[in-house]
């Protein structure tokens, strides 16, 4: 397993053994769980509560359908660990926090001083995404 | 026009140092160029045949005197004295060096204009209609919408590694000016029985190898939910749309593989889902909007015409005919520019014309411009009595060409004279057929023909939508020429047909002037080529062409 080089969140880290989706919904007792790019993550929805772990695989970082698993599963209740590994890339590391990713393991470990620039850079941002907590710049525009 | 807030200034200046940031990591070898790539896409710089090329947006084809003179500035600055502008309503620099970007892109953001996602697999700059605000067919201004998909799709986290290029259009009339049903998403404001305001979505159209008309998918989206919609419909094409092959990654694919009803099913589920989320802005954000696109202040004393004098000078009289269009305020008219001299560059123009255009904006168009898809550019918004002295100026500075609409107001992508993809030149093609269909006469004669050019399939230079299309292919490493008839894009938008097997570049320039041939002697009352086409149909054409 990769190690886990950004965490973003205080509870002790998952190191259970994450099986495949269709594994997962199979059978299982397990707490963890690896969606690749092909899976439907809405298929992890009637477990969310079971899982304290949730691997986001990246195999190439361009292809970004582990964005909108991430999202589904936040926009769900998620509230376990969600984790980004494989081929990720610094400039893409905000976007991802903003998608509900709370840790990142990457590949190849990254440029520490460049991560935390790019995990700081957008100081606002144009779209609620409702799993970041952030509030978009037109909900600033109105406060309510 | 939109006006930044200190917000939309701090989202470009920060990208400027993104990117600065990204360029430094590329230099000193942090990045490899396959790293770097994706990266420098998002932003709209691409690496062309001879040099890098930057695309800078122009959001929905509408800008000031400043921001055009600004593009001038940059030309010269940083380019060879001019700038190409596109399809996209974007403007393209061809000679730019890669440590000056950033530069270029701080420049642009003093005049709030960015490169951001001109270019990646990403949401794309927002196009819309270029009479927007001045056409009396309008049922709302179609910008307001196009500035809050701006802000909705700009670095929009789930949205920017789609399958591939994405591409939304609004407009707000019944006759389509922006080839709204040719982008993955297509919307047309309308207002229900009810007078209330809707989106009509239509998706899944676009040009490329396999070009799609798109299809309606929903007659009416209210318009405070217009936003959530659409993320609806890029989320299931983020999830399922092809990655396996880039030619069949478009969404037109999947809406054509998967079906219009499968995929309204999986989107109406996406979006009932969305609802629940606070993704849609508020209308107090729409209504601020729509604060910066109010009418200018027209003069309202007369009804002023042009002079009859000015009429009787014949080049300004034909330019009249030709390039203007009736305003929704009596007294004025929307004024177009060709980019198109006969034997010049679609879509060029030097760093003084762009800087006369600004001026004469401000002075006549209440400081307005507008970018249309055809590349030409328009000021919207000028006293009829004002036109004889716009066109004097524009005259003196070759910008005067009276061939908006017809055989000489071509579109044509930057072919194999920059493009990388390139099967073959388009411009070389472009400037034969200009010259010999320039007479005015001949052009008078021949009336509307839209004529549009690609340098291979990708199909930038629209040639599928073109009443006649010209496609590049390469035949045994030799340039060839495919000649499609038929095509539109307008409310009637169409696929063209190909006539045949291909030519050469002079072969494919007497195939076309056969075929007008054909049209002129076929055609009744006031039919353009288009109409006569599709009433006689192909055959006659084949036979002039190859018999
Ligand atoms: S149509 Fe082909 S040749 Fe022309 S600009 Fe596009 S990719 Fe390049």
């Amino acid at each position: 397993m990769v190690d886990v080089q950004f965490r973003f969140r205080d509870d002790d880290a998952v190191n259970d053994p994450a099986v495949t989706v269709s594994a997962f919904t199979e059978q299982s007792n397990a707490t963890a769980v690896r969606v690749e790019p092909g899976d439907d993550a809405r298929e992890l929805l009637p477990s969310l509560d079971r899982l304290a772990l949730v691997e986001v695989a990246f195999p190439n970082w361009t292809d970004g359908r582990g964005y909108s698993s991430a999202r589904i599963l936040r926009e769900a209740g998620y509230t376990g660990e969600l984790r980004a590994t494989g081929d990720l890339v610094i400039d893409m590391l905000h976007h991802m926090r903003r998608c509900g990713f709370d840790a990142f393991a990457p590949e190849k470990p990254l440029n520490p001083d460049d991560a935390k620039v790019a995990f700081e850079r957008w100081e606002n941002v144009y779209q609620a995404t409702a799993v970041d907590g952030r509030q978009p710049i037109w909900a600033k525009r109105h406060p309510a | 026009m939109y006006k930044y807030d200190d917000y939309d200034q701090q989202m470009v200046d920060t990208r400027v140092e993104e990117f600065r940031d990204q360029v430094r990591r590329r230099l000193a070898g942090e990045l490899t160029e396959d790293q770097f790539k994706p990266l420098r896409l998002q932003n709209g710089l691409y690496l062309q045949l001879h040099a890098y090329m930057l695309r800078v947006a122009i959001p929905y084809g509408t800008l000031n005197s400043t921001q055009m003179a600004a593009l001038g500035d940059i030309a010269d600055k940083y380019d060879r004295g001019y700038g190409h502008f596109t399809t996209r309503t974007n403007i393209q620099y061809n000679w730019i060096k890669l440590d000056d970007t950033p530069d270029a892109l701080a420049d642009l953001a003093k005049v709030e204009m960015h490169a951001i996602q001109t270019s990646g697999n990403c949401i794309r700059n927002i196009s819309s209609d270029q009479y927007a605000g001045a056409a009396a067919d309008e049922v709302a201004d179609p910008r307001p919408y196009a500035e809050l998909l701006r802000q909705w799709s700009s670095f929009h986290p789930e949205f920017l590694v789609l399958p591939r290029k994405f591409k939304i259009a609004v407009i707000a009339s019944e006759i389509d000016r922006a080839a709204m049903r040719l982008h993955d998403i297509g919307i047309r404001l309308v207002r229900s029985d009810a007078g209330e305001l809707g989106a009509e979505f239509h998706v899944g159209g676009g040009m490329g190898r396999t070009p799609f008309i798109a299809k309606k998918l929903r007659d009416f989206v209210p318009i405070d939910q217009m936003i959530t919609f659409a993320e609806a419909c890029v989320r299931v094409y983020n999830r399922y749309g092809r990655r396996d092959n880039k030619y069949k990654a478009r969404i037109k694919i999947l809406v054509h593989e998967l079906g219009l009803e499968a995929y309204a099913r999986e989107v109406d589920a996406e979006f009932a889902h969305l609802l629940t989320q606070p993704i849609e802005p508020p209308l107090a954000e729409l209504k601020r909007i729509q604060g910066f696109f109010t009418d200018p202040p027209f003069a309202q004393e007369t009804g002023g015409e042009v002079d009859p004098d000015d009429r009787d000078d014949p080049d300004f009289r034909l330019w009249l005919d030709r390039n203007t269009y009736p305003h929704k305020q009596p007294g004025y008219a929307i004024a177009n520019v060709s980019l198109k001299p006969i034997g010049g560059i679609p879509g060029d123009a030097t760093s003084d014309q762009i800087r006369l255009m600004a001026d004469l904006a401000r002075e006549y168009s209440f400081d307005e411009l507008r970018v249309t898809h055809a590349q030409n550019i328009v000021f919207p918004h000028v006293k009829k009595r004002d036109l004889y002295a716009l066109w004097q100026r524009l005259d003196a500075a070759d910008l005067s060409t009276p061939n908006l609409d017809t055989v000489g107001d071509i579109i044509a992508c930057p072919g194999l004279d920059y493009c990388a993809l390139a099967n073959a030149r388009s411009i070389p093609v472009a400037q034969k057929i200009s010259e010999r269909f320039g007479s005015a006469e001949k052009q008078a004669e021949i009336g509307e023909l839209k004529l549009k050019i690609s340098g291979c399939i990708n199909a930038c230079g629209h040639h599928h939508a073109g009443h006649i299309g010209i496609l590049g292919v390469d035949k045994k490493g030799k340039e060839n020429y495919q000649l499609l008839l038929g095509g539109s894009e307008g409310a009637d938008t169409s696929l063209g047909q190909i006539t045949g097997p291909g030519f050469d570049e002079d072969g494919v320039v007497d195939a076309t002037e056969k075929a007008i041939e054909v049209y002129l002697a076929n055609k009744q009352g006031e039919e353009r080529f288009l109409d006569t086409y599709r009433r006689i149909g192909m055959a006659p054409f084949k036979e002039a062409i190859y018999g």
